[in-house]
């Protein structure tokens, strides 16, 4: 930790292009990053929901698992065996979320997965890409060549008027679907197109070559409707939206069952699926599905307007000495104008509505479990 | 009346022994957009240095710390209802609370103008 800690902090290719426009520097992940423009979170966060954001994520990792045999259902089935989902059955131009996980059922990491057609393209977090990438290495290497494609930036481009800003650079981007990935010109560049994102919005990722990332973006930003975001609105988009941000909603020590991510994981996969089972852990995550965990994530909402943040440890009721759970991400919410947060509760605690407690500067106070996402989610089905 | 400055980015106004305190502009500028603001009970004993209230951005909490020892007067309570007034007039409507100096001469170690922007410079 120590060694990563005193390393200078790493700048993706739009770095200049943030400092220019303002941006606020802050360190994450290692790398130097805009928490903010001028703007403000505030403002970011309502433009990224009433028009359209524009998020530097190049920080994280973009890999290419290439199938040694030349057919990419060899690839789809050596990943099999490190994640829970069903990868075979993710069709060419199509992308699923995964998750990498542990011998204890916990979470390494959570990603993306795209079909490529003769290969899969992985997006995943910043902060786990080197280990993700030895992981990788390290079990598929006998049937896959593993690329790290740090020759790429990538960007997000989220909300209401991210296609009709998409359209002018890339034609045909108004017939994509939520989670239809593939290769694509963009303003002549060669580009990886996704219809995804991180902020419940409608949206693109776009994975540029690093040397025409300027360029895509400076042409993106153009258009008035488009704004740079920092990392501070995508925290709170992503935090409306319900969404886990790893490391501190799912973790090592959490299931995919525990961290309420049962959606994620294929019939297939399950048990008495055509692949059951066959990923770290999966005696252990199986026996959550077949019984239930004890804890789960939920949403919850403060019922005051102090926002409870991620830490704060959560009790049934207002006296009781016994902590029941503790909250993993929170603060406040721009579109519902109230603070929002999610936790883990004894699974007995987790119907909407059920009232519990938070210690926030020595106080407790009051919160409903509800459903997530908090804002409702505008994905292009 | 004077106007003082702390190394924390507060200033206090003082008006006989009634000190009026909130934070400064630079201070909201660093907080970014205030979404709520926790003020102390009228009628409390603050020591100086000790947490009086919270004010708290979309991304972080931070206190806000009595720079003098007295007892609490009078709150704001339009900062309570409306908190972005601390990033639209952080020196002006967004006071934070009074306080009934205890001891004058702690207001010695306090910073005046010139020297809270050179402080800030």
């Amino acid at each position: 930790m120590l060694a990563r800690d005193e390393s200078p902090l790493l700048h993706t290719p739009l770095h200049a292009l943030h400092v220019a426009r303002g941006g606020k520097m802050v360190p994450f992940a290692g790398y130097e990053m805009p928490v903010q423009y001028a703007a403000g979170v505030l403002r970011e966060h309502q433009h990224t929901r009433s028009a359209a954001g524009l998020f530097d994520v190049s920080h994280m990792g973009q890999l290419a698992l290439r199938p040694k045999s030349g057919k990419v259902e060899d690839a789809a089935l050596a990943l099999e065996r490190l994640v829970p989902q069903d990868i075979v059955a993710v069709a060419p131009g199509r992308q699923r979320y995964a998750q990498f996980t542990n011998p204890d059922g916990g979470i390494l990491d959570d990603l993306m997965v795209a079909n490529f057609g003769d290969h899969l393209f992985l997006v995943v977090n910043a902060a786990c890409k080197v280990e993700d990438e030895a992981h990788l290495r390290a079990h598929l290497s006998e049937a896959c060549v593993i690329d790290s494609l740090a020759d790429r930036a990538l960007i997000a481009l989220q909300g209401p008027k991210a296609e009709s800003a998409l359209s002018k650079f890339c034609a045909d981007v108004s017939a994509m679907k939520f989670m239809d990935s593939s290769p694509r010109k963009v303003a002549g560049f060669d580009c990886f197109v996704s219809r995804s994102g991180y902020t419940g919005e409608d949206g693109f990722e776009i994975s540029v070559p690093a040397e025409h990332a300027e360029a895509l973006v400076t042409a993106l930003l153009e258009n008035s409707d488009v704004l740079p975001i920092g990392l501070g609105a995508r925290d709170s988009l992503r935090l409306e939206a319900g969404l886990c941000l790893y490391g501190h909603d799912i973790d090592t020590t959490t299931s995919p069952v525990e961290g309420a991510l049962e959606w994620s994981v294929q019939k297939s996969r399950r048990t008495g699926g055509a692949r059951a089972g066959g990923f770290p852990g999966a005696e252990i995550i199986l026996a959550h599905f077949e019984k239930g965990a004890s804890r789960r994530r939920v949403g919850l909402r403060p019922e005051g307007r102090a926002p409870v943040r991620e830490g704060a440890v959560l009790f049934a009721d207002a006296t009781s000495a016994e902590p029941i759970g503790k909250v993993t991400s929170g603060g406040f919410g721009p579109t519902l104008n109230a603070p929002v947060a999610m936790g883990y509760l004894p699974s007995s605690l987790t119907a909407s509505g059920t009232q519990v407690f938070a210690e926030v500067r020595g106080q407790r106070l009051p919160l409903q479990v509800a459903p997530t996402p908090f804002v409702p989610n505008t994905y292009k089905r | 009346m004077t106007t003082l400055y702390t190394t924390d980015h507060e200033w206090l106004r003082i008006e006989g022994d009634v000190a009026t305190i909130g934070v400064t502009d630079y201070a909201q500028s660093q907080l970014g957009d205030v979404v709520f603001v926790e003020l102390p009970k009228v009628g409390r004993s603050l020591k100086k240095a000790e947490a009086a209230a919270v004010v708290e951005s979309v991304k972080a909490a931070s206190d806000v710390y009595a720079p003098i020892s007295g007892d609490v007067l009078e709150v704001n309570e339009e900062l309570a209802a409306e908190p972005a007034l601390v990033n639209s007039d952080a020196a002006g409507k967004a006071w934070f609370f009074k306080l009934k100096i205890a001891d004058k001469s702690e207001l010695d170690g306090l910073m005046d103008e010139a020297a809270y922007a050179k402080h800030t410079a």
